[in-house]
């Protein structure tokens, strides 16, 4: 059995799965929509939390929240579960296929049969919709693809059962209230609201502008207190964080960018295609930390002190997301 | 970044499974995506932190072959596992797992324990167990 659902390419795999599922169900928003509304721009760096030894850093909130708040923001009901027995989770899935549901789920990334070797790590927090199955193959919806793919309930089983951080646990939902018309407008301001405050005002140095400045700051120390290897590669998981599958580019600088020009014209508010116009440009910003950081990955850098070099582009970059947030945070309904 | 500057670095890190979706501006400098199949900076970073990880499991082989760890050193090693990963993938605890990396311990190990680890590894049994690395 099959459900006619639209697949479409996406950057990032969470804006994919909810612009998809919401377009099955007649809500048809763009993945730069979704990502604004669901407040997806962010920013922290974790050094007490390390993944292969290296220091946290990310230009988004956690896994899930996205989706939950652009659900949320546009009137969805989601329901969600998790099962403890993988043939269970199996038999709950093919019976919602039955009843014609599409279905999303998180699975982990490492025995995903599909993706490209050098991406495949411990990582569990990926999201794909299961929307049909042929004997026994279940049709897969991965947003990181350009086509619909599939795999066998045993490779399925196995992915949504990876270990490590964020297990899956066979994790699946699917929309149970689906809303009869959308407050477009408000649901583009309470995103931008959120994104602004939360890069502005949260009392902890490590995320937001803050924590870029913080950053900044780790950064200058990195050559003495680990090594010229070592901290080339912390510098270098900055850059992974940011340009690796998913972001659009410029840890999702564009992508907002993006979304800035259509709440403008939404909103009819021209004044946010000026900020999407600041906000490429820091996007570019973030792209010449990213050639700095390789050069110097490579022993290229022609910086006197290169690590001090690129901590000051950090902190310009800082600067002028400031701006643009205080800006944004201003924005009302007209 | 604009459309026509959106890089196609190909240093086959996609493997031609697909390719990225970039946001840039067209001649109206309105966003669009286009597809890339990489960037040289991001080629270089990930270039180097999987050279890491290949060192990495060249010098566990290196204490496999002289008889210090075991063949499930290696093989967690190469599965890019930590013995926290490797331990909730087999249902042991943590510090049991720590103990099969030793080549001593794992000489005594059963052919049950031993096929939940190939399971893991999605190797044979028999790989396993002539402590073949590959």
């Amino acid at each position: 059995m099959q459900i006619d659902f639209k697949h479409k390419q996406s950057a990032h795999c969470e804006n994919g799965v909810s612009s998809n599922l919401f377009t099955y169900y007649g809500i048809n928003l763009s993945e730069p929509m979704i990502f604004g509304i669901g407040s997806g721009l962010f920013f922290s760096h974790l050094p007490f939390l390390k993944v292969n030894h290296i220091p946290v850093t990310s230009f988004r909130p956690l896994p899930g929240i996205i989706f939950k708040r652009a659900a949320r923001r546009l009137g969805f009901k989601m329901k969600k579960k998790r099962y403890s027995d993988p043939y269970r989770a199996m038999s709950e899935l093919d019976k919602k296929l039955e009843e014609g549901t599409p279905v999303g789920m998180l699975v982990g990334v490492y025995n995903l049969t599909y993706f490209p070797k050098p991406y495949r790590f411990h990582f569990n927090a990926h999201n794909l919709v299961v929307h049909g199955k042929e004997e026994d193959n279940y049709l897969i919806s991965d947003p990181i693809m350009e086509t619909p793919t599939s795999l066998t309930s045993k490779e399925l089983r196995r992915v949504r059962y990876a270990k490590g951080v964020f297990a899956p646990n066979g994790h699946m939902y699917w929309a149970e209230k689906i809303p009869k018309q959308v407050n477009l407008e408000e649901a583009i301001i309470q995103g931008i609201q959120q994104t602004a405050k939360d890069m502005l005002t949260i009392p902890v140095p490590l995320v937001g502008v803050k924590g870029i400045k913080f950053l900044a700051k780790r950064i200058r120390k990195y050559p003495k207190k680990l090594g010229e290897r070592k901290a080339g590669q912390y510098l270098g998981q900055v850059v992974r964080s940011q340009e690796e599958i998913g972001t659009g580019g410029a840890g999702f600088r564009y992508m907002y960018a993006a979304f800035l020009q259509e709440a403008a014209d939404i909103l009819k508010q021209p004044f946010l295609r000026d900020l999407a116009t600041e906000m490429t440009a820091i996007g570019d910003l973030w792209r010449d930390f990213a050639v700095e950081t390789a050069r110097i990955v490579k022993k290229r850098s022609r910086l006197e002190n290169p690590y001090d070099g690129v901590a000051d582009m950090l902190l310009v970059i800082a600067e002028k997301e400031t701006q643009v947030f205080q800006k944004l945070r201003k924005l009302k309904k007209i | 970044m604009k459309k026509n500057e959106v890089p196609q670095d190909d240093a086959n890190m996609l493997e031609g499974k697909f390719r990225e979706p970039c946001y840039a501006l067209d001649e109206n400098g309105n966003y669009t995506t286009i597809r890339s199949v990489g960037w040289e900076p991001k080629n270089i970073i990930m270039q180097d932190a999987w050279d890491v990880v290949n060192d990495r499991i060249e010098e566990v082989k290196q204490e496999v072959i002289n008889g210090r760890l075991s063949p499930i050193a290696y093989y967690m090693e190469k599965n890019l596992m930590d013995t926290k990963i490797l331990a909730s993938y087999i249902g042991l605890w943590r510090f049991t797992v720590k103990k099969h990396l030793k080549m001593k311990v794992f000489d005594k190990l059963t052919d049950d324990v031993l096929n939940k680890y190939a399971d893991t590894f999605d190797i044979k049994l028999e790989t396993l167990k002539n402590k073949e690395l590959f």
